[in-house]
């Protein structure tokens, strides 16, 4: 009886359950899900803006996902992606590794850790759009960047950082490197930190150097923070978008060397083209929610 | 580095190791902090003296830029940054409370499908905004919402990643049997949570706030499809229009100063609380 009462009691309990859940269901719902349904469903009509005039909305199958593909665009913003991806992320995954390795290891004993640590996590706070454009000004012709180079007798005339495809993915690479080496890096820290000490004390009686420490123990026990930092930062990648769209004002200079794929969404939006848009969201969509999904599985590994 | 592989069984001297850490350490400092530092030289110079070439000292032009900025440029900065500080500060305050609040129905109850709905969470958290901005901008345009704040608000009391956080957060600090004993003291389940359980979170809260607020503040994606009135609009916009004007028309002090506008409260506020933010992010694994 007072068993049966107890459940009753614990049942009452857990409607709460439900109700502190709503809120983010209902949200959710709304301005989440029904979105990306939308989105999807958008992606089989025709429906763009020609002139004045509007085209559709007509169900057209699968024609859009043809176009999209048969268009030689789509393969070079892709490219472009993610050439400005792993220009940016092989310096910052191995800068990360390097700094997190040292700040973690005790017989070092580096002094101003929390000075180091707060500044390189610094550019990642950064207005993004706002680093795109101090990048510009300085990178402009006349910038400072170009005097400072003049000046120190390096160069003999401006190089136009802007009208060059590499200086342009380059610069792009540059601040992604920036905004994100420093959150890598503590990451990678965490990580460290949490790999059984008494292993490196057997290495150390054993004699094995820092550096055969570093790529025998480390290195390998860090495999699966590894991978995550690496799929995490592909997915992050494939966003790519307030700093290319910045700092070339949308057009991704030059020769549109530099445009990314978000860039192409974002002109489809601006433009009104919701059928090229939603074809190019679906395919983005399964993309980054098959990469999520890796994400989660190696994720589920390492809590078990 | 070459060389520090071939060494003997000893490895390098450790003055040495620590001598090469000190090095690299101070070149990736300044190749940090040396954009912000010539953005603040050229904030308080003149055009004039920017044509002549650049020079690491400050001058003095400053107020005088700033001045220019508000009186000359049509850009409308104080509706910018009230703006971005309204949005930001309600995305922050609703985002935390209601992840509070969303992590704390999966960590105190058992209900039915409480592991699926949980999994699902998980599996939504790197899916980014952009791919369903579509469908958003229709949703928002159907209910007449463009132009208001509501959509760059509302929508963050849904926020995986935040959630992910307060969940783990309560797992290590927030016992079952602290619930426990305020239900036989009588109180209501909305009321622990607001007077115990918030209280209790305010460490996360805090570190989530800040990254919820300073995510706001810098997004320019979303609002640029929202926002389109004068009034409206958010500083990452203005940046944006900033970018697009025939800007070699533009006097480069007042560039300067509207990126340093932009620029310099963040890394203000940052300075005060970076122990904090340092930790969050080696606390919560999961970030973006």
């Amino acid at each position: 009886m007072a068993k049966e009462q107890a459940k009753r009691k614990v049942v009452r309990y857990n409607k709460w359950g439900y109700i502190f859940l709503a809120p983010f269901a209902i949200v959710y719902l709304i301005f989440h899900l029904i979105p990306l349904i939308t989105t999807i469903g958008n992606s089989f009509f025709e429906n763009y803006r020609s002139g004045l005039k509007q085209i559709g909305p007509t169900f057209i199958g699968l024609d859009n996902f043809i176009e999209l593909f048969s268009n030689p665009d789509i393969w070079l913003y892709t490219k472009n992606t993610l050439i400005m991806w792993i220009l940016g992320f092989v310096p910052q995954i191995i800068v990360s590794l390097l700094l997190a390795a040292w700040f973690s290891d005790p017989s070092l004993r580096l002094k101003g850790q929390r000075f180091f640590k707060t500044v390189i996590y610094l550019p990642n706070l950064i207005m993004a759009s706002a680093f795109a454009m101090l990048f510009f000004t300085l990178f402009s012709d006349g910038g400072p960047i170009n005097s400072i180079l003049i000046q120190l007798g390096i160069l003999e005339e401006p190089f136009k950082f802007m009208s060059n495809t590499w200086s342009v993915r380059s610069l792009v690479a540059i601040m992604n490197f920036l905004m994100w080496f420093g959150n890598t890096t503590i990451l990678l820290m965490a990580g460290m930190m949490g790999i059984d000490t008494s292993l490196f004390e057997a290495a150390e009686v054993d004699g094995a150097t820092s550096t055969q420490v570093f790529w025998r123990i480390t290195l390998p026990l860090l495999r699966p923070i590894l991978v995550y930092v690496l799929i995490t930062s592909l997915i992050g990648g494939l966003q790519m978008f307030d700093v290319p769209q910045i700092l070339t004002n949308g057009e991704g200079e030059p020769m549109r060397t530099s445009m990314t794929l978000i860039m192409y969404l974002n002109k489809h939006l601006f433009s009104k083209n919701y059928g090229m848009a939603g074809a190019l969201s679906v395919i983005l969509f399964f993309i980054t929610g098959a990469l999520s999904l890796l994400v989660y599985k190696i994720s589920d590994k390492k809590n078990k | 580095m070459g060389f520090k592989k071939k060494e003997t069984k000893k490895g390098l001297n450790i003055h040495v190791r620590r001598f090469i850490c000190y090095v690299v350490l101070i070149l990736i400092t300044f190749f940090c902090l040396f954009w912000f530092y010539i953005l603040f030289i050229n904030a308080t110079r003149s055009h004039g003296e920017m044509t002549r070439g650049f020079t690491p000292f400050p001058s003095t032009h400053l107020l005088e830029n700033w001045h220019n900025l508000l009186t000359e440029s049509k850009l409308p900065i104080w509706n910018g940054l009230i703006n971005s500080l309204i949005i930001s500060t309600f995305t922050a305050a609703l985002c935390t409370y209601f992840s509070t609040m969303t992590a704390y129905a999966i960590h105190a109850y058992n209900f039915k499908f409480k592991n699926a709905i949980f999994t699902f969470i998980l599996m939504i958290m790197t899916i980014p905004s952009q791919v369903t901005a579509l469908g958003f901008v229709q949703l928002v345009d159907t209910m007449h919402l463009d132009d208001t704040f509501i959509p760059l608000i509302v929508p963050s009391i849904a926020a995986p990643v935040t959630f992910f956080y307060m969940k783990q957060y309560m797992e290590n600090s927030l016992p079952l049997s602290l619930i426990e004993a305020a239900r036989i003291d009588g109180s209501g389940e909305f009321h622990t949570f607001n007077s115990i359980v918030v209280p209790l979170m305010k460490p996360a809260i805090a570190v989530q706030a800040i990254f919820s607020f300073v995510n706001s503040w810098n997004n320019y994606f979303t609002p640029a499809l929202i926002l389109h009135e004068r009034e409206m609009k958010t500083l990452p916009i203005l940046i944006a229009e900033l970018r697009s004007a025939d800007w070699l028309k533009f006097d480069m002090g007042q560039v300067y100063v509207m990126i340093a506008f932009s620029i310099f409260p963040v890394i203000l506020v940052y300075l005060f609380l970076s122990k904090y933010i340092v930790q969050g992010v080696a606390l919560g694994s999961i970030k973006e």
